[in-house]
């Protein structure tokens, strides 16, 4: 069917291709039938949302009291979950919004599949905060509308800000997607041949036709959402910081919050997207879209933010102990020498010290081990919410009022239950849609464009 | 195929450099109604055909400002006006509490105004039923061609001359593009039983799930409203105690908060001694005790004082208020026959409260006065 010679790892934005057998790569999985490794995946995946489904179950029917929280540390694995999840999306809207903004020709090959991970991941984020009321069939109440009690909400709550700042989020993150696959749509519409596919195409494509006249309102839209959506990714996540740096919790109460916690989120979002593609670029033969160097250049992104962590983390250090404040100093040598000093030491030995390890280029460029310095950057991030969280309200002001923290059983299959509705999400999506942007990177090929030599 | 109506003819081209070229073209010789086709925004294109630039910021930015202006006067309405409540200390219209909010509805309104406003009221879509739509042609384009139409009610429009234009520019697969009879011929019947049938199907489908998760789902255990947890009420017995009841009688001597125990029970002499009516004589007063009076007194004592009531004769006669006794009793002395009873006149602690008693006790002296009149009430 094609002949590109998927040993050479060329990029297709440097090699002259076939525009044609582009069409014909990125579409294939949605024309194949799955084979079993997919559903072997699928499987392990539903089984996953299985367990999140039970532990919901027992939630809701028990009560949160399933769950380990106690006196002082009423915020524990629902919040830590929320915050880490909502961060794993952050690197699509980076890729998608702020690569786009900079004219980075390698994010066209993996801003489709980012932003996809974005809204599953906003999605899984969006259900803790839901779950943690305890009563989520209650949840209405968040929203600010006329109710019978007339009674507002309380706009001066960090925790409203949530709310408005998630479900926006959600909601730009599907418009931005789905504005970029209208033209893939159309695509697709026109070269299928089976008769519901094309009808679905259809209806999606909205009878896009490929105009001039409508491509130069559509780019004018992606530069102004693009623009709308880079403040908003940095905005979310700091008014996620809020939720604890507006409390005067000795840890949380800091100004340096808000940049910590963005670049926190995109060192893991990026890990995230680092993981996945890995897999996706050798599953569907992407080598020469989804090329090494895009690897390499996400790498680079991980270890700057990576760096940016490490230095936030040694700058709380500083702060706590140049502020003078007695319980602010605890609080920080309690994180590292207390109770919880095992989660504090994976914390930086995850995000601090094997990021470093990509200034080697031989490191930056090896798909093994990227793919383990990815995974421990997760691992270290979800510590990172962790520590933040548990260690500041299971010992605050009062030592009378100290007290351990230890999950139950339903908190890890929650979380371990939350991986796997987030992974089932990006199979179907692997399969149903196409994970690269077809009109970006035809766009991006060498002599996609014009030369103007007659100009 | 004579009574096909003409829609445009097109041309596809290979490379970017003859679209755009040809574009520049066409656009030189004064064609307006044509547009071009390429699978991917070309640049330098909105030059080649004159387009002017788009003017969708402005709509982002007119519905991003109202967006924003209303969160704002929202926020204030329903914190500072409707419903006012301090939280922390904080100025019921905290500015900087709300720029979040703030933001994020700027965001959201002009992100999807800008979408809809360009999907649907500039391009006109969705509009699956247009004439390049299922073409040839289309397929080209799509996928890795470049094409021009040129529009049939254009102006300058004349089919030889078109073909000979495109020729001249290299165009391959050059055809005329027709509307398709049977779309345009088309009515839309909604009123088809079938659809009527549909309709009324899902009506009822979603009727019953609405009521089906309203009233059985929401109310099914453990999915129950606060009122109907497990709980125990005073007259339940139960088992956690040896004796079976569900309650526990307060320790002995316990006093419920706000309240004092009348300390004169039995010692009536004693209460006209020390209680003093300590209500001001007022309209207010006089008012509350007058209907205190009529519901509580009036039955046995008449509506006067006079012991002429609606129960004479069924009942031993109950005294006149007005007899020299009662007048000169002290207001904390008819107090204690309020609190106690007398002859057979039971207790009225239940019925009537603290102040309810003084009040009463105001308006039968208001009673008392206006039977037995002294001089100085005259003035």
């Amino acid at each position: 069917m094609s002949n590109i010679d998927y040993s050479i790892e060329k990029s297709v934005i440097e090699r002259k291709v076939q525009l044609r057998e582009l069409d014909e790569l990125i579409a294939r999985p949605l024309e194949n039938k799955p084979d079993k490794k997919f559903f072997i995946a699928l499987l392990i995946t539903l089984s996953l949302t299985g367990l999140f489904l039970i532990g919901l179950g027992l939630t809701f029917y028990y009560g949160i009291g399933v769950w380990g929280n106690n006196n002082p540390v009423g915020w524990a694995f629902d919040i830590v979950n929320f915050v880490f999840w909502v961060g794993i999306g952050h690197a699509g809207t980076l890729i998608s919004a702020i690569l786009f903004l900079f004219r980075q020709k390698w994010r066209t090959g993996i801003a489709r599949f980012a932003e996809g991970m974005t809204i599953f991941a906003v999605m899984t984020a969006g259900l803790f905060p839901l779950i943690h009321v305890g009563r989520p069939w209650l949840a209405g109440y968040l929203f600010p509308y006329p109710n019978q009690h007339s009674v507002w909400v309380n706009f001066t709550s960090p925790l409203l800000w949530d709310v408005f700042a998630v479900s926006t989020y959600l909601t730009v993150s599907l418009i931005f997607w789905y504005v970029g696959l209208i033209p893939d749509f159309a695509t697709l519409r026109e070269k299928t041949d089976g008769k519901i596919k094309k009808v679905i195409y259809s209806v999606f494509s909205l009878g896009w036709r490929f105009s001039n006249r409508h491509w130069q309102h559509y780019e004018m839209v992606y530069l102004i959402l693009a623009g709308f959506a880079t403040p908003l990714v940095l905005s979310v996540h700091t008014i996620v910081s809020f939720d604890f740096a507006v409390s005067i919790i000795p840890g949380w109460h800091t100004t340096i919050f808000p940049p910590y916690f963005v670049a926190g989120a995109v060192f893991s979002g990026f890990a995230m997207v680092q993981n996945v593609l890995i897999f996706v670029r050798k599953i569907f033969n992407y080598e020469h879209i989804i090329t090494l160097d895009t690897l390499e250049k996400m790498n680079k992104i991980i270890l700057l933010t990576g760096s940016l962590v490490g230095y936030a983390y040694a700058m709380e250090f500083f702060i706590a102990w140049y502020s003078g404040v007695q319980a602010e100093q605890f609080a920080f040598l309690n994180r590292a020498l207390g109770p919880y000093a095992w989660a504090y030491w994976i914390m930086v030995t995850c995000n601090v010290v094997f990021p470093q390890l990509f200034w080697s280029k031989r490191i930056r460029r090896n798909i093994p081990i990227m793919f383990v310095i990815a995974v421990l950057t997760n691992v270290g991030m979800w510590f990172e919410r962790f520590v933040i969280i548990v260690t500041s309200l299971s010992r605050d002001y009062l030592p009378s009022s100290w007290a351990y923290y230890t999950p139950t059983l339903v908190d890890g299959m929650i979380l371990i239950g939350s991986f796997g509705f987030f992974f089932t999400f990006i199979l179907l999506f692997t399969k149903a849609l196409p994970v690269v942007s077809i009109a970006e990177v035809k766009a991006v090929v060498d002599g996609a464009q014009p030369t103007h030599k007659d100009h | 195929m004579s009574e096909k109506i003409l829609y445009s003819y097109t041309g596809i081209f290979d490379t970017p450099d003859e679209i755009i070229h040809a574009a520049e073209k066409i656009s030189k010789e004064g064609f307006t109604k044509y547009d071009v086709n390429t699978p991917y925004p070309l640049h330098g294109m909105n030059k080649a055909m004159n387009l002017p630039p788009s003017k969708l910021g402005y709509l982002s930015l007119a519905v991003g400002l109202s967006g924003a202006l209303a969160a704002l006067l929202t926020m204030y309405w329903m914190s500072a006006v409707d419903y006012p409540i301090i939280v922390g200390g904080k100025p019921l219209f905290s500015f900087p509490a709300y720029v979040p909010v703030m933001f994020e509805v700027t965001v959201l309104s002009a992100s999807i105004a800008t979408v809809l406003g360009m999907l649907f009221i500039f391009f006109k879509l969705p509009n699956n039923s247009h004439p390049l739509q299922g073409t040839d042609y289309m397929k080209m384009v799509s996928s890795d061609k470049y094409g021009i139409s040129i529009a049939a009610d254009d102006p300058k429009f004349d089919e030889s001359s078109i073909k000979n234009l495109l020729t001249e520019l290299h165009a391959k697969h050059i055809t005329a593009i027709y509307y398709d009879n049977e779309e345009i011929n088309h009515k839309h019947n909604i009123f088809e039983p079938k659809f009527i049938g549909f309709l009324l199907i899902a009506a009822l489908f979603t009727s019953g799930i609405t009521y089906f998760t309203l009233n059985k789902l929401m109310f099914m255990l453990p999915f129950n409203w606060m009122m109907e947890q497990e709980k125990l009420n005073p007259q339940h017995s139960s088992e956690i105690f040896s004796d079976g009841f569900g309650m526990r009688k307060p320790v002995e001597g316990t006093i419920a908060r706000g309240y004092l125990p009348y300390q004169f029970a039995g010692q009536p002499d004693l209460a006209g001694e020390k209680l003093i009516n300590p209500l001001p004589f007022s309209e207010k007063v006089l008012t509350l005790g007058q209907r205190k009076y009529d519901t509580f007194c009036s039955p046995c004592h008449g509506y006067n004082g006079e012991g002429d009531s609606r129960l004479r004769g069924q009942f031993p006669n109950p005294p006149s208020l007005h007899s020299e006794k009662v007048r000169n009793w002290s207001d904390g002395r008819i107090y204690a026959v309020l609190m106690d009873g007398q002859n057979i006149m039971p207790s009225y602690t239940s019925q009537l409260d603290d102040e309810e008693r003084w009040a009463t006790i105001h308006y039968l002296r208001a009673l008392q006065r206006a039977l037995n009149a002294k001089e100085s009430d005259l003035k």
